[in-house]
């Protein structure tokens, strides 16, 4: 069976479900490896990554991958590339899993698809481009396979892989070095998901109103365990931070529930939120576009029906 | 400093957008063509930072005849001159293809700088400025949300979810910009009109030294295989909220297994 490489997303040392899905994902297709890349690994972190699938998992854990912007994690997977010869390399489709991908196609001559939404047998991926209005098969033709998987493409399934360890060293070009990562900066965002990967979104739009009405929306999110996202006229407005911006040019999301409350569903909101599993959509005016994509919606006042529905939640918990 | 700013005519996406049934491409005839969004930012920090530091901002196009109108937009806006390679070997081009013909151009204008909106609103691949940090070997300063120079050295804020992560190199280097950056000018009558005397150079392959083996469909890494249309979506159950509706969803979302 063929080795499918799988670059590990982790936070501080805690792997994303992102990799999990991928790790699940690879096992349909061939024999899952894991690729550490980074500091913080542990036997916490192997055991999480043989329980959903990898049979090996590559470590290169010193500092100095982390330390640079991209290129080194990009090094590192070439090398594996040309070591093993794994039938595909999968990352996950963030921004920086995407340009990690694209040094990586570069480096090695293959083809590199983005933004897959399935992936199948022959590394046939599934893409939904234009908004979600057009459903695209396509195929890397030349070199290694490399797709970038969005997150909440598959369901993560724990079966155990061998998780044999490799200890990995990469010596990085001096090119590799040269943008440096001289500060990190967090910034709060409570206990909340990340939006990209959160399993349900809850977002507000215009209808809101204004920015402290947005606790309505944050309050409903907090009570399902979502991620907040806002439309570009609610980040445009200042009501909401730019990076939680859903759409077109902001986040794409593809989580198994979407609620949006206030949004009318123009083609920018929907080019983020149209694979959405189920859409729910609160908004008075019934002829708005988002209705057509909601598989259940409320014509109605969002400040009636988000506090109720908020409401209703915590008692049925 | 010498900054070029890469820029794309992209199907404006309020306009229904096609690929062509023959060769399985973008269909840049079915929708009208305007400057690709996050590229106007990428315009305005080039100018931004030549107005900070002096120097010289070009544009460059890779696109069929009709890129000019976005050329022209960007020399509105205030850029000093354009390089456009246009060329029919260059259809089809996947976004590695597309990464080396840039390269090449690239290398033909000189840069100290090039900027670039990190994606375009028709393949929003985010591949496109990586590849090039590759291809040249000019540090990767990308998902920027602010821009620093300081005579060789230049500072970025990287974009993160947690935050950002402040990124430092010395020039030359490739910048991608995020929305939000900043705002945007709006061209001037006397921007439109100086615009038209502003010089463009066209660029064919063989003048960017861009062997055709590795550009347009036949030389592509990747291809579509099929399309079509995605199905509408299942009609919904949509309801009137009559004092209930708060209530009526929270049943459908236990009925679904959310809650």
């Amino acid at each position: 069976m063929a080795e499918i490489l799988v670059l590990v997303e982790q936070v501080d040392g805690e792997v994303k479900k992102v990799t999990l899905e991928l790790l699940t994902l690879a096992r349909s297709l061939g024999s899952p490896s894991a690729v550490w890349a980074g500091p913080g690994y542990s036997a916490d972190a192997k055991a999480r990554l043989a329980e959903y699938g990898a049979d090996k998992v590559y470590v290169a854990d010193s500092a100095e991958i982390a330390d640079y912007v991209v290129a080194p994690k990009a090094e590192l997977l070439a090398q594996l590339v040309g070591s093993a010869a794994p039938g595909a390399v999968l990352v996950a489709a963030t921004a920086e899993g995407k340009e990690i991908a694209g040094r990586l196609a570069v480096k090695t001559g293959s083809g590199v698809i983005t933004d897959a939404v399935g992936l199948g047998e022959g590394f046939v991926a599934d893409q939904s481009i234009f908004g979600g209005g057009v459903n695209v098969h396509s195929r890397v033709t030349r070199g290694t396979p490399i797709v970038a998987v969005r997150p909440n493409s598959t369901a993560p399934v724990a079966t155990a892989g061998a998780g044999a360890e490799e200890q990995v060293t990469v010596a990085l070009s001096d090119s590799a070095r040269a943008a440096k990562i001289v500060e990190r900066v967090k910034q709060e965002k409570g206990a909340r998901p990340e939006l990209a990967e959160a399993a349900i979104v809850v977002s507000g739009g215009r209808g809101v109103g204004s920015a402290e009405n947005f606790a309505l929306i944050e309050k409903l999110a907090d009570t399902l365990g979502a991620a907040v996202g806002a439309s570009r006229a609610a980040t445009d407005a200042g009501w909401y931070p730019h990076q939680f911006q859903v759409g077109q040019t902001g986040k794409t999301v593809s989580p198994q529930l979407y609620i949006a409350a206030g949004i009318s569903g123009a083609i920018q909101h929907r080019a983020g939120m149209q694979t959405a599993k189920t859409i729910v959509a609160i908004n008075k005016d019934s002829e708005a576009p988002i209705f057509e994509l909601a598989d259940y919606g409320i014509v109605g006042d969002l400040f009636k029906v988000v506090p109720q529905l908020t409401e209703e939640i915590e008692k049925r918990k | 400093m010498n900054i070029v700013v890469c820029v794309k005519q992209v199907p404006d996406t309020a306009t229904e957008r096609k690929l062509r049934s023959d060769d399985k491409t973008l269909d840049r005839d079915a929708a009208d063509g305007v400057i690709n969004e996050l590229c106007e930012y990428a315009v305005e920090e080039a100018l931004r930072v030549k107005e900070a530091h002096g120097g010289e901002v070009t544009v460059l196009t890779m696109g069929p005849s009709k890129a000019t109108e976005t050329i022209r937009k960007a020399l509105a806006m205030g850029a000093d001159k354009a390089v456009h390679l246009v060329d029919d070997a260059l259809h089809g081009s996947d976004a590695l293809a597309t990464s080396y013909a840039m390269a090449q151009a690239l290398k033909k204008i000189g840069f100290d700088l090039v900027i670039l909106g990190s994606e375009s609103t028709d393949a929003r691949t985010g591949l496109l400025a990586a590849m090039l940090a590759e291809r040249l070997g000019a540090p990767q300063l990308t998902l920027a949300n602010k821009v620093e120079l300081s005579g060789q050295s230049i500072t970025i804020q990287r974009l993160t979810d947690y935050g950002y992560d402040k990124v430092e190199s010395t020039l030359p280097a490739v910048v991608s910009v995020v929305e939000k950056i900043n705002e945007p000018r709006y061209p001037s009558f006397k921007g439109i009109m100086a615009a038209k005397k502003k010089q463009v150079q066209t660029l064919g392959i063989a003048d960017a030294e861009i062997d055709a083996a590795q550009v347009g469909l036949a030389g592509a890494w990747s291809e579509v295989v099929d399309f079509a249309a995605a199905p509408p979506r299942a009609a919904g159950t949509i309801v009137k909220d009559e004092g209930d509706g708060g209530s009526r969803a929270a049943e459908y979302l236990a009925s679904k297994k959310f809650i």
